[in-house]
């Protein structure tokens, strides 16, 4: 065993910890950084304890209620592709502190996906916090260079004349995918089918859920 | 806005040393203005406790995924949307 430069068995007793592992982990850095904005008035306990009730308060529940909206009723699509921050105040949803938001429409012939490849920009205030795996360095990297692989691990093999668009969210503006609505829901209410549309579908990473096959 | 919708822009390969909003990997590569979003305060002074003024304008810009990825085995025509400010464009022929 050589993963570390020397050889033992790694069952023995170690005269130093795994490397790397001298940097504190990051709750204890995120609770430091914390101590040193209160300490400096830069934020008090308040807006901390404001920011997390924000942030927890928020859900997919809230995209998948505009995605629904959008399916039902065509002019509001519509409005929601021009303008997704209107829309979403429209139906009476807060589209968060971002003064542009945009919605991405898929099609049978365009299918989009978002990635923050910086850090993980992401649309909070209408999905709620983002999955771990969003933030992670393995999608980051490879959703930008190997977006049809990183499709199929999570489950999502796309024929070849649908063109793939990855939406890289570098700056200001926080983007959220509209996925297509599944087939077999014709007639379905606006609140039924919103339980069909998923986080992942509205990162692009998937499709909606299918609805139970009905017995005949 | 010194750019258009449907213009070809090439990304400035410009080292910068600090906080910036540019990936690397899309320093140097060539696409098209796909839209005009608004002007943000520029990240790279406003990270270091300035006002970040003036504004920067900030364009949505499409990059085919070959010319990003050349070579490799993914395909081609699939595309590269990334959110870049106008100081980091260039006119492209």
């Amino acid at each position: 065993m050589t993963d570390h430069g020397h050889d033992h068995p790694h069952d023995q007793d170690h005269p130093h910890g795994p490397i790397g592992s001298d940097e504190p982990p990051p709750a204890a850095r995120a609770r430091a950084l914390e101590e040193l904005l209160v300490e400096k008035g830069v934020v008090d306990r308040d807006d901390v304890r404001r920011g997390i009730d924000w942030l927890v308060s928020r859900s997919p529940a809230d995209g998948a209620r505009l995605v629904a909206h959008a399916w039902v009723d065509p002019a509001f699509k519509e409005r929601l592709l021009a303008d997704a921050r209107a829309a979403a105040l429209e139906v009476g949803l807060d589209p968060g502190p971002s003064p542009v938001v945009v919605a991405l429409e898929n099609t049978d012939a365009v299918h989009h996906v978002v990635v923050c490849t910086l850090c993980s920009c992401y649309p909070k205030a209408l999905l709620g916090p983002p999955p771990d795996w969003y933030k992670s360095l393995p999608y980051r990297s490879r959703a930008v260079s190997d977006p049809r692989g990183v499709l199929s691990e999570f489950g999502l093999t796309l024929d070849d004349d649908i063109e793939v668009r990855v939406v890289d969210s570098t700056a200001d503006v926080r983007y959220l995918v509209i996925p297509r609505r599944p087939t077999g829901t014709e007639g379905m209410s606006e609140e039924e089918l919103a339980t069909f549309v998923t986080r992942d579908s509205m990162i692009g990473v998937a499709q909606p859920a299918a609805p139970a096959a009905v017995a005949s | 806005m010194s750019y258009r919708v449907g213009q070809r822009v090439r990304v400035a390969a410009r080292p910068h040393d600090g906080h910036h909003r540019t990936p690397e990997y899309i320093k140097g590569r060539t696409g098209h203005v796909e839209r005009i979003h608004a002007s943000f305060p520029n990240p790279e002074t406003r990270a270091y406790g300035h006002d970040g003024l003036p504004e920067q304008p900030l364009y949505l810009v499409g990059f085919a995924r070959g010319d990003v990825w050349p070579g490799d085995r993914g395909r081609d025509a699939d595309r590269i949307y990334v959110d870049l400010f106008e100081h980091w464009l260039e006119e492209a022929e």
